[in-house]
């Protein structure tokens, strides 16, 4: 089995009209033994950027711990946020110090850049960025999230489409999946104000 | 440099408080040729004298203001060499920024980068402090922006200031001129009338360095015939 399949997880980011969505699954397994039903895979950096980690989740952890330290540090020095295509220029840089002995993760980076614009992005262990208009997915789930996604996805949706879309997508591509589900975690951010919610799905 | 005789710092306090070094090196900035900076409402000109030691020198290959970054620009007083170490570091510095961020470096951490390292200098062991002051010119997203680094490391934005030999005159010359909603151009007729104070002998394109960014955020050192119209447009 993979090392990336160790943990199993599924993570999905939708761009819609001035907002974005994204969302993950609330599984953390240890290969086929469920321990954990509410783990949390999506994190604030601040209250316009959200990452998410995908992959195994000690690596995850610890990845997200450094990069919350960078983003403190930034925020005191430069007295601003950082922009999350900024952000993910930081993360893809991370990674790379790591070429010859990488974290087992995939990130998913999503945030309202400058006029509010909505930025997502996904990249592989070694930070190899993949920008995209419309979604972008990763984890176990990711080749079912991918149909799902394609055939779901519309542009320019309001919040609440835009939480519907994602929440089916999610859904139905985690059943498709031994190692993601257990629920759903949806994150739902316009420049005002950010939406969090659970789901509740197949609990197997 | 560990082992060495002269591991030890050289820049060490006097009974009174002081570091020496620090003034000799501030006097070293005094002894220099002046240059200024002006920020105008819409842009930053910096600019300094550019006497050569003899005629034979080729005015040309001399440059003394120099870009750290396509947005930002740099002029000295004091020493030449020391210079030319501290704006291959920051260029350095602000390529390191950008290879991280893919964003270009502001004007402020530039700044307080090149001063962390001048205050490195005057607390390592077997260095001396630089003997230059900087006047750090640029455009960001923040505006105009001047900043000053001193030989210490201290660096202090401005709206106006001048170094090196004709400080005070120059200083009071500026007090009197300067106004906040300069534009740049008239800002670039100060900073030639502010030089020509204590000019000594004709100035002309070829005898002074002038540098201006604007809203383009291009920072770009003039030629001396576009010097030579605006000291037209000045007499």
């Amino acid at each position: 089995m993979s090392i990336f399949e160790y943990n199993g997880s599924a993570l999905v980011a939708m761009v819609g009209k001035n907002c974005f969505a994204i969302a993950s699954d609330r599984r953390l397994g240890v290969q086929l033994q469920t321990i954990a039903t509410d783990f949390q895979r999506i994190s604030k950096i601040h209250d316009k950027l959200f990452i998410g980690l995908s992959g195994l989740a000690t690596d995850a952890q610890t990845l997200y711990q450094r990069l919350v330290f960078r983003h403190k540090l930034y925020q005191l020095r430069e007295e601003r946020d950082m922009k999350p295509e900024t952000f993910a220029s930081l993360v893809s840089a991370i990674l790379y110090e790591k070429r010859f002995g990488p974290y087992f993760c995939q990130p998913v980076i999503a945030g309202l850049g400058d006029d509010d614009k909505p930025f997502i992005c996904t990249m592989d262990a070694i930070g190899a960025k993949e920008l995209a208009k419309d979604f972008v997915v990763a984890g176990t789930a990711s080749e079912s999230l991918y149909g799902a996604c394609e055939s779901m996805f519309k542009a320019d949706m309001e919040p609440e489409e835009l939480f519907e879309t994602i929440s089916q997508a999610l859904l139905s591509s985690v059943d498709r999946d031994c190692l993601s589900g257990w629920g759903g975690h949806v994150y739902v951010v316009t420049p005002t104000e950010v939406k969090e919610r659970i789901l509740k799905g197949r609990m197997d | 440099m560990g082992d060495s005789q002269y591991s030890f710092s050289l820049t060490t306090f006097s009974p009174s408080g002081k570091l020496v070094q620090i003034e000799h090196a501030l006097t070293a900035v005094g002894s220099g040729q002046t240059s200024l900076g002006i920020k105008a409402a819409n842009g930053v000109v910096i600019a300094t004298e550019k006497k050569l030691p003899s005629i034979l020198v080729d005015e040309a290959s001399v440059q003394k203001i120099q870009l750290l970054t396509p947005n930002i620009g740099v002029v000295y007083s004091g020493m030449g060499p020391d210079f030319r170490v501290l704006v291959r570091k920051s260029r350095k510095q602000a390529e390191q920024y950008h290879r991280l961020y893919k964003e270009p470096i502001p004007v402020t951490q530039l700044v307080r980068e090149v001063a962390a390292v001048m205050q490195e200098f005057t607390q390592s062991g077997g260095v001396r402090p630089f003997g230059v002051s900087l006047l750090v010119a640029g455009f960001d997203d923040n505006g105009p922006q001047l900043y000053q680094v001193d030989p210490s490391g201290s660096y202090f934005s401005w709206k106006a200031s001048a170094m090196g030999k004709n400080v005070s005159n120059a200083k009071t010359f500026l007090e009197k001129r300067y106004t906040d909603d300069m534009e740049l151009d008239d800002a670039v007729h100060t900073a030639i009338l502010t030089l020509k104070e204590g000019f000594e002998g004709q100035i002309s394109g070829k005898n002074i360095e002038i540098g201006i960014i604007g809203a383009d955020k291009k920072f770009r050192v003039l030629t001396p015939a576009e010097i030579d119209d605006y000291l037209g447009e000045v007499e």
